[in-house]
């Protein structure tokens, strides 16, 4: 394990801030379109984080135009521009899956005070 | 150079080389590897090296072996193997061997290691046989099917692919590519997944076809 973490180490990134699941993020992700290189925004409510070090990834929900999206994205990956946390959620648990079988005023996650 | 060296599967992970994509990679570490013999054209006929790796306890290792270890110099050493190569004459029996000085960043390798054993296993697992219906009645389920004709050879044919003993033999993987080689931590970085479990000895050579 400790060869693994230092190989990793190098590659995690420590600017992106904290966050957990109920989160509301705006992710704005690289993407490369040819040579040119373009950002995209992605904003949604975070319903699950997974995996340690480098190999972690984190799952964001939102309803577009009355279809769910969700993107899963890795946590150290250089193409993730910039994370901004728009809301703390107050959940009870680490994996919102039940958010899919919801909709409306329903998906509504309380915001922490 | 020496064609390869051997090393111990630490475990895969995933890396972004300059900010660019995902590279899913092997970490092998080469470290407590060791020249052990240096066979040479006037004794043995045939130019190689002997190299060992993993450090055991002088008591674990049988006589004859201890004094093949002490004449080198080395640590006990679980698992040997020579490696041929050109110019083995800046080699030294006892020298440590660092990944940095036989691979750089770019070489391209067959890694060889011991599968991960999985037992006694069906035709479906081990041969990838389709098997039969699920369902609807049927009663052949898992089974292989016929296995030949009936009264002309009156035998099954040698080499027909039955059920038995599966994994835990030595597969090699070819053309591999070397991401990185990190000569302070004795470290090989390999593109891709390597045969063997976790912590298992594999071999990393020179990809011959290549």
């Amino acid at each position: 394990m400790g060869a693994i973490h230092d190989v990793e180490k190098s590659f995690l990134r420590t600017d992106l801030p904290e966050f957990s699941p109920g989160d509301t993020l705006l992710v704005r992700v690289k993407i490369k379109e040819g040579e040119k290189e373009r950002v995209q925004p992605f904003e949604g409510t975070v319903i699950k984080k997974r995996g340690s070090g480098v190999r972690g990834t984190f799952t964001v929900r939102k309803v577009s135009y009355g279809v769910g999206v969700e993107r899963i994205f890795p946590l150290h990956s250089p193409s993730l521009e910039s994370i901004k946390v728009l809301s703390r959620g107050k959940v009870r648990r680490a994996k919102l899956y039940y958010l899919r079988d919801l909709k409306g005023k329903a998906a509504r996650i309380k915001v922490k005070r | 150079m020496i064609e390869g060296i051997l090393g111990k599967k630490i475990g895969m992970t995933q890396i972004y080389p300059e900010g660019g994509a995902q590279i899913p990679v092997t970490v092998i570490s080469a470290a407590s590897c060791y020249v052990v013999q240096k066979k040479t054209r006037e004794s043995d006929g045939y130019e190689s090296l002997q190299v060992g790796i993993g450090e055991k306890k002088e008591k674990r290792a049988n006589k004859p072996m201890r004094g093949h270890f002490k004449k080198a110099g080395t640590p006990c050493l679980y698992t040997l193997t020579e490696f041929k190569g050109e110019e083995l004459d800046k080699y030294k029996a006892g020298a440590p061997l660092n990944a940095a000085d036989v691979f750089k960043a770019g070489d391209i390798v067959d890694v060889s290691g011991k599968s991960k054993g999985k037992g006694f296993q069906g035709s479906m697992k081990r041969h990838n046989f389709s098997g039969g219906g699920g369902s609807h009645g049927s009663m052949h389920n898992r089974a292989p099917g016929s296995i030949g004709s009936s009264s002309d050879p009156s035998r099954v044919y040698k080499g027909m692919r039955m059920a038995g003993h599966m994994g835990d033999h030595r597969v090699t993987v070819q053309n591999l590519e070397v991401v990185d080689v990190r000569a302070q931590e004795n470290l090989i970085l390999v593109r891709g997944a390597v045969p063997g479990a976790v912590n298992s000895i594999v071999v990393v050579k020179r990809a011959v076809k290549k």
